[in-house]
């Protein structure tokens, strides 16, 4: 007798969302079924307008599908009113994007540690988690600077620590080597996959870059808003 | 405490565009409080008035005088304590800007005013001298008038030259008491009168009554002007704050337009501070949709926009408040005896206070919406 398979963590079915634009409705994804297991590293992978991004934002909970089914740990987000949806993102989802989104009057240690303003830890428990987080992604030496004074690169790894300090299970990134030099998206896929292989994250990945989508397990192409393929790499 | 932090500094973050923005706020809240200034420095007069003395004059007009004889049938009247006599000199002070009131008045006219304080010593030297004068101690020390010194005045109602022999300088009981003023003997005024056109001898300007109880001073007005009633001269008399606040009155116009220019200015420094929010508001469009999908809610969002608006406000208001007083004394300086009094009230400073509240208030209100309603999507896909 073989033991049940684990359930997914990401579970969608028949999703669908449009977008309306003036009178007229434009569909952005049909008809959309999908298992995403934990622990996987999924790369979506489209051309522009293929519903990708829109796909990740409906999973990171920061949009809302018109109908279809969308369980994200068992919970179906698409059916939380707007407060119980914000603290859900705060404990389940972590968020890297293209161009970083930090706050540019916090330094890398504010911003790593902003999100853990909306938890109950004490200062010292915050400090504790900031300043390991910040080891990890290699940058205890530049906590008191402001993003301004960072690279690209370094930028980067602050917003991956900011996606996990509050040690989410899923992990949301939307095109995150989109605005670096070759040698620093490497660095950073390099640490994604560190964080999906040595921690067990769940990372779900938005691009267009084949190179980036190599360090995925797993590849969904989309087009033109419906599900083409799914491989394993 | 990353509220605070954040809303710090995010005021500081473009620092001219946070310091024109104080500026104009400083200036509009200063000049909020000057103009409120001038408001109040024109019932000054009319609010250190006494309701407990009551003005006769002639029912016609300010510049017909009354028999003197009145004086007697006035103490007739029950309820009237005390009767002086008053009559505007107008002279000019070697030349016409130099302008400040002077009346001749009856020896008891003290008697009537116990917020003048003059020394025994000096108020003796001053009834033994008919040519004596007593000033204000806001006028001496404006021309810089001491007990022996002559004054020189050149009549406008009364032709020629006179001369006054200062015996005296009244001090007032408290701030509030306007002590730019000169007087003199009316029975020097009188015989001198009387000397050059005998047809203008005993005439008063006003009679100054006091009386035995303030709450009757409606029914003891209406007695005294009875006794003149169907007569050649009749009299209108009213309290001394309803015959001041007469004199205001004819500026009604004038004081309106001054405080709606006080609220314009506010309007207009509310416009520029909206303006301002709304613009910092919408470049933090991606930091809010930012904030709000690592779960912040609206209340954040909305409390980011007014805590910034409100520090703004705070401190161009704060800066505008503590500027007042010393700009206030400058203007006065400025204008002269223009206004004797001229000091910036508790109450102006309050509703300055007030003002800025209120312009850090409205001025977040539409942002601190937008904020609040971000769509996370498309605020994340502003940035480009």
């Amino acid at each position: 007798m073989s033991a049940p398979a684990d359930p997914p963590l990401v579970s969608i079915r028949h999703l669908a969302k449009s977008y309306q634009r003036g009178a007229q409705t434009v569909p952005v994804l049909s008809d959309i079924s999908l298992d995403i297991a934990a622990g996987d590293f999924i790369a979506l992978m489209g051309p522009s307008g293929s519903g990708k991004s829109t796909l990740l934002n409906l999973i990171a909970g920061i949009d809302r599908p018109d109908s279809g089914e969308l369980l994200v740990g068992g919970v179906d987000i698409s059916t939380l009113p707007e407060a119980s949806l914000a603290d859900w993102r705060a404990a389940h989802v972590g968020f890297i994007f293209q161009f970083y989104n930090l706050m540019p009057v916090l330094t890398a240690y504010e911003n790593v540690e902003l999100p853990l303003m909306l938890t109950r830890l004490s200062r010292a428990e915050r400090r504790e988690r900031v300043e390991m987080v910040l080891g990890m992604v290699n940058l205890s030496d530049r906590m008191d600077h402001y993003p301004t004074e960072l690279s690209g690169g370094q930028q980067q790894r602050v917003a991956i620590a900011r996606a996990l300090i509050t040690d989410p299970t899923l992990i949301v990134a939307d095109e995150p080597t989109g605005d670096l030099d070759r040698a620093s998206a490497t660095e950073i896929l390099a640490m994604l996959q560190r964080l999906n292989a040595g921690l067990g994250k769940t990372i779900i990945m938005v691009t267009h870059d084949a190179h980036a989508a190599e360090a995925a397990k797993s590849l969904v192409h989309l087009e033109k808003g419906e599900l083409l393929q799914g491989e394993h790499g | 405490m990353y509220l605070p932090k954040l809303i710090a500094r995010n005021a500081t973050r473009h620092k001219l565009r946070t310091a024109l923005t104080v500026l104009g706020l400083v200036i509009a809240v200063l000049a909020y409080g000057l103009l409120q200034t001038v408001v109040d420095a024109w019932y000054a007069g009319a609010s250190a008035a006494s309701n407990a003395r009551l003005v006769t004059r002639s029912a016609i007009s300010l510049t017909f005088a009354l028999p003197l004889n009145y004086d007697y049938r006035i103490k007739g009247v029950a309820g009237v304590t005390q009767v002086a006599r008053s009559n505007w000199f107008g002279g000019v002070y070697r030349d016409p800007k130099n302008f400040f009131a002077q009346f001749a008045v009856s020896d008891n006219y003290l008697d009537l005013y116990p917020e003048f304080i003059v020394p025994p010593a000096q108020r003796a030297d001053y009834q033994r001298d008919r040519r004596g004068a007593l000033v204000g101690r806001q006028l001496a020390d404006s021309y810089g008038f001491k007990v022996g010194d002559v004054i020189p005045l050149k009549g406008t109602i009364y032709p020629g030259t006179w001369d006054f022999v200062v015996r005296g300088i009244m001090d007032g009981r408290d701030e509030s008491t306007i002590t730019r003023q000169m007087i003199f003997h009316w029975d020097y005024l009188n015989e001198s009168v009387r000397k050059k056109n005998p047809r203008q001898a005993d005439q008063v300007g006003v009679f100054v009554l006091g009386v035995d109880n303030p709450d009757n001073a409606a029914a003891i007005s209406r007695a005294v002007d009875d006794v003149f009633k169907n007569s050649l001269a009749e009299t209108l008399t009213e309290t001394e704050q309803a015959f001041q606040l007469g004199f205001v009155a004819m500026s009604n116009q004038i004081i309106a337009a001054i405080r709606v220019v006080s609220y314009v200015v506010i309007v207009i420094v509310m416009a520029v501070m909206a303006n301002a929010m709304a613009m910092s508001a919408r470049e933090r469009i991606t930091e809010y949709a930012t904030l709000k999908a690592l779960g912040f809610g609206p209340g954040f969002l909305s409390a980011l926009v007014f805590g910034e608006s409100m520090i703004i406000s705070a401190f161009g208001g704060a800066l505008g408040m503590l500027l007042t007083p010393p700009a206030a004394r400058f203007f006065k300086q400025a204008v002269g005896g223009v206004f004797p009094v001229f000091t910036v009230s508790h109450e102006t400073m309050l509703m300055q206070a007030g003002c800025a509240l209120v312009v850090g208030l409205a001025a977040a209100i539409v942002p601190a919406v937008q904020a609040a309603r971000v769509r996370i999507v498309e605020g994340l896909r502003a940035i480009g």
